[in-house]
C-alpha cells in the first residue's frame, strides 16, 4: 500500500491541493496528516475543512504544536510565529477549535509510529534535526519506522547493526529503502513551508510493500499563497519565503 | 540450512564459493529460470558484526542497480539472516589471471578498457565501488564484458551510507585502495580508477605498485611514494601505456582521468594519449622529491574534492562530426562556436573531432596504400586545423579519422564503442534525394545513444 504523509501544511491551501493531487497521480490510497494543520498561513479554516472532509474517509490527522498554539495562545513562538498564531485563532469558528483540540498526538500502525516532533515525547515538541535527537527518539520509542515532521527540513535516520547513527538527506523524488529490520526516523519536509532551500512543497510516499520511502517535491501556485498572507495582513516574511524555501 | 531447504520459495542447492565475508550457494526457483546465486553473510562466532552493515549497504544498492555491468538482482531478504539472490554470471573472476603474470600489454590494456567500461557504467549510476581488485571483477563468457561484484563497501551518493560511522572495518583491500580513501574519505569515483591502475600496473609488471602492506603506516606510504615507473620494470612497455597507468596512480584524485569513460577512451586510443612527464619516467622520483610530498604542506596531494567537483556530469566525451568536403566555412564556424559553449558548461569534457573518409574500410595501419594513408593523413591534418581555434589542452581533445562507406553508421558506432556522452553535428542541406533517403543528421539524431545536437545555419 501507498501512503502519502503530509507534515507542516501550515493554512497553505495551494500547497496542500497541489501535494494531494500528485499522491493520487502517484497511487497513494492512505493520507497520514503529521501535524500543524494550521499557522503562518492564510488559509487556515479552508485547510482544516478539507482535512476533516478526508479524515472522514480515512484520512490519519494528527495535532502539532502550532495546532494546540492556536488554541492556547503561543508558547517558546518567534514573533513572526506569534503574530501568526493569534491571526489564526481568530479565524477558526468554535467548531473547527474544538477538532483541532481532539487531534491525537501520535498515531501507530502495524511497524509504524505517526508523529508530528520527536516520538520520545510527542508533547514536547522537540525537533529531530540530528543524529543526537534522532537516537533519542529511536531510543525513546518501540516502531521500527517513525515518520514526523516540525522541522521542515527533509531528513532520514537509521540505526545500523552494530548501533550506528547514520544520517541523510533525502535527494528529492528518490525511492530510499528503509531495510528490514533496521529502524529509521523519515523527518518528512513541510507541505506548506518548505525550509530547505528549495520552494516546491514536500510531502512523504511511502510503499509498504516496497519498505521504501520517497521525499516528493510538487510544484504549486506560490504567488497566490504569498499574495493572501499579504492580504491577510500578516508579516511580510512568512509570505516572502515561501519564495526561497527558506 | 542444507541443501534442498526453502527459503522465501527459493530451493537452496551447494555451496559453490566460501569467501572471507560470505557464502555463495546456487539457487532456483519456479518463477526463475536456471540457476540463480543466493549471497549471505558468514558470521563466524566472534566475528566483527559489522560484516553484517556492510552486507545490508550491498542489499541496498544491488538492486538498484542494472546494466550489464552488474550481475542482476532478484531479491533481498532479512530472514533467518540477510540474503541477496542474484543472477549467477557464466564466467571467471580474473584472480586467476594473477598466476600468470606479467601479462601481454595489449591485454592490460584491452582488460582495463573494459573494467573502465563497467566502472563508467556504475559511476553513472551514482555508485562507487571502492573495492575494484580482480577477485571482484569477473568476465562474462558470452561477450567478454565485466561485471563487478561485491559491492559492500560501496558508496551510494543517493543512499544512507551504512559504513561511514564503521571505522574498525577496512575501506578496501590494501594493495588496490586509493590514498584518499586510506584516509577514509569515501564516495570519489576516482578512487575506482586508482584502484583500476594498481590493477594494470601489477598485470603489466608482474609486481603490485604498493606492495600488499599489513598496516596502517606502510598504507598510507601511496600518499608520498611514488612506485618505480612501469618501464622500468617492463621495457618494452609504450610510454602512452605508462601515461595511463601513471595517471590513475596519482595520489590526488583531480589529477587521475576526469571520469572511467575518459580512461576507457584513452585505452582505446593509444596513438591520441597525450605524453606528459609521466610518459617519460624511468625511475622513481628523487628522494628529496618524496620527502617534499610526505612533511611540506604544500605538497601534499588533496585528496578531498566538494561533491559538486565530483566527475558525474561534468566531464562528458563529446564527439562533434565535421564534413571537411561539403560543410561550408559558416558551418564550421557555428560548429566550433557550439562547441565552445557546452565545453564552457562541463569543464571536465573531452572533445573528439571526427571525420569520416568514405572509402572501402580498411585495417587500421597495415592494408592502407599509399593514396589512402594520404587521404586519411591529409584528414587529420585539416581536422587540427578546424580544432585548433579552440584553444583546449592536448589531453583534452583528440582527432578520428574513420573509414566507412556509410557516413552515419560509422559515427554512430564510434559514438557506441566510445561511450560519447554528446554528438554534435552540422544539420545536412535539404535536396531531393535527402528528402528521399533520410540525412546522416537525421540518421544519428534517431539512432543515437545519446544527446544529439544539430548545428543548422539560419538562413540570411
Amino acid at each position: 500500500m501507498r501512503i502519502a504523509l503530509l507534515a507542516d501544511v501550515h493554512a497553505n491551501l495551494e500547497a496542500l491541493e497541489a501535494c494531494l493531487a500528485h499522491a493520487t497521480a502517484h497511487g497513494a490510497e492512505r493520507l497520514v496528516f503529521l501535524g500543524d494543520l494550521v499557522g503562518y498561513g492564510a488559509d487556515p479554516a479552508a485547510v482544516v475543512a478539507r482535512v476533516r472532509g478526508l479524515a472522514e474517509s480515512g484520512a490519519i490527522v494528527l495535532r502539532g504544536n502550532h495546532d494546540e498554539a492556536a488554541l492556547t495562545g503561543p508558547r517558546n513562538f518567534s514573533r513572526n510565529a506569534a503574530v501568526a498564531i493569534r491571526w489564526t485563532a481568530d479565524q477558526l469558528p468554535m467548531p473547527t477549535r474544538a477538532y483541532l483540540g481532539g487531534l491525537p498526538l501520535t498515531h501507530e500502525e502495524e511497524d509504524r509510529l505517526y508523529t508530528h516532533a520527536d516520538g520520545s515525547d510527542p508533547g514536547a515538541w522537540n525537533y529531530v534535526t540530528d543524529s543526537t535527537a534522532a537516537r533519542e527518539s529511536l531510543e525513546g520509542t518501540q516502531a521500527r519506522l517513525t515518520f514526523c515532521g516540525h522541522t521542515h527540513v527533509p531528513a532520514l535516520f537509521g540505526l545500523t547493526a552494530t548501533e550506528k547513527l547514520v544520517a541523510h538527506t533525502p535527494t528529492s523524488n528518490v525511492l530510499l529503502p528503509l531495510m528490514q529490520p533496521r529502524r529509521w526516523v523519515a523527518v518528512i519536509g513541510s507541505v506548506g513551508q518548505p525550509r530547505d532551500g528549495n520552494p516546491a512543497a514536500c510531502y512523504g510516499l511511502l510503499d509498504t510493500a516496497a519498505c521504501t520511502c520517497g521525499w516528493m517535491r510538487v510544484a504549486y501556485d506560490v504567488p497566490a499563497a504569498a499574495a493572501k498572507i499579504r492580504a491577510a495582513g500578516l508579516p511580510e516574511f512568512l509570505a516572502d519565503r515561501l519564495f526561497t524555501g527558506t | 540450512m542444507k541443501d534442498g531447504e526453502l527459503l522465501a520459495g527459493f530451493t537452496l542447492g551447494p555451496v559453490v564459493h566460501r569467501g572471507g565475508m560470505a557464502l555463495l550457494r546456487e539457487v532456483t526457483h519456479p518463477d526463475h529460470p536456471g540457476t540463480m546465486l543466493m549471497k549471505q553473510p558468514l558470521l563466524a562466532e566472534g566475528e566483527d558484526p559489522a560484516a553484517i552493515v556492510s552486507f545490508e549497504m550491498e542489499q541496498m544498492i544491488l538492486p538498484r542497480l542494472g546494466g550489464p555491468h552488474v550481475p542482476r538482482c532478484i531479491a533481498v531478504g532479512h530472514e533467518p539472516l540477510p540474503w541477496i539472490v542474484m543472477e549467477r554470471i557464466d564466467g571467471d573472476s580474473l584472480r586467476p589471471l594473477r598466476d600468470r603474470l606479467p601479462r601481454p600489454l595489449e591485454e592490460v590494456a584491452a582488460l582495463g578498457a573494459s573494467i573502465a567500461d563497467a566502472l563508467d557504467s556504475v559511476h553513472r549510476q551514482g555508485v562507487v565501488h571502492l573495492d575494484v581488485k580482480p577477485s571482484n571483477i569477473l568476465r562474462r563468457e558470452a561477450d567478454g564484458r565485466m561485471v563487478l561484484v561485491d559491492f559492500g563497501l560501496s558508496r551510494a551518493a543517493r543512499l544512507p551510507d551504512l559504513m561511514e560511522e564503521e571505522f574498525r572495518l577496512p575501506y578496501g583491500s590494501a594493495p588496490y585502495m586509493a590514498p584518499e580513501q586510506v584516509m577514509g574519505v569515501r564516495g570519489d569515483p576516482a578512487s575506482d580508477l586508482f584502484a583500476l591502475g594498481v590493477l594494470m600496473y601489477f598485470f603489466a609488471t608482474g609486481i603490485r605498485p604498493f606492495g600488499d602492506p599489513k598496516f596502517s603506516p606502510e598504507l598510507r606510504r601511496r600518499l608520498w611514494s611514488d612506485p618505480p615507473p612501469p618501464r622500468a620494470l617492463v621495457p618494452e612497455c609504450p610510454p602512452w601505456l605508462q601515461e595511463v597507468i601513471l595517471r590513475c596512480l596519482e595520489p590526488a584524485p583531480a589529477r587521475r582521468h576526469a571520469s572511467a569513460g575518459q580512461l576507457a577512451f584513452d585505452l582505446r586510443h593509444p596513438e591520441q594519449v597525450a605524453l606528459g612527464p609521466r610518459s617519460k619516467k624511468l625511475r622513481r622520483d628523487p628522494w628529496s622529491e618524496r620527502m617534499k610530498r610526505r612533511f611540506h604542506p604544500d605538497h601534499q596531494p588533496k585528496l578531498r574534492r566538494p561533491l559538486a567537483s565530483l566527475p558525474r556530469q561534468n566531464a562528458p566525451i563529446i564527439a562533434v562530426a565535421i564534413d571537411l568536403e561539403g560543410g561550408s566555412t559558416e558551418m564550421a564556424e557555428a560548429l566550433r562556436g557550439m562547441v565552445g559553449r557546452v565545453l564552457e558548461t562541463f569543464p571536465g569534457a573531452r572533445v573528439a573531432c571526427l571525420n569520416v573518409l568514405n572509402g572501402p574500410p580498411t585495417r587500421s595501419g597495415a592494408g592502407l596504400d599509399d593514396s589512402g594513408r594520404n587521404a586519411h593523413l591529409r584528414r587529420l591534418i585539416e581536422l587540427r586545423h578546424w580544432s585548433a581555434p579552440l584553444n583546449l589542452p592536448e589531453q583534452r581533445l583528440t582527432h578520428h579519422v574513420l573509414e566507412s562507406l556509410d557516413t552515419g553508421a560509422a559515427v554512430l558506432a564510434y559514438a557506441a564503442q566510445n561511450r560519447v556522452d554528446h554528438i554534435i553535428l552540422g544539420a545536412s542541406a535539404v535536396t531531393l534525394t535527402r528528402r528521399v533517403l533520410g540525412t546522416v543528421s537525421t540518421e544519428v539524431g534517431r539512432d543515437a545513444p545519446c544527446t544529439v545536437t544539430l548545428v543548422r545555419l539560419r538562413d540570411s
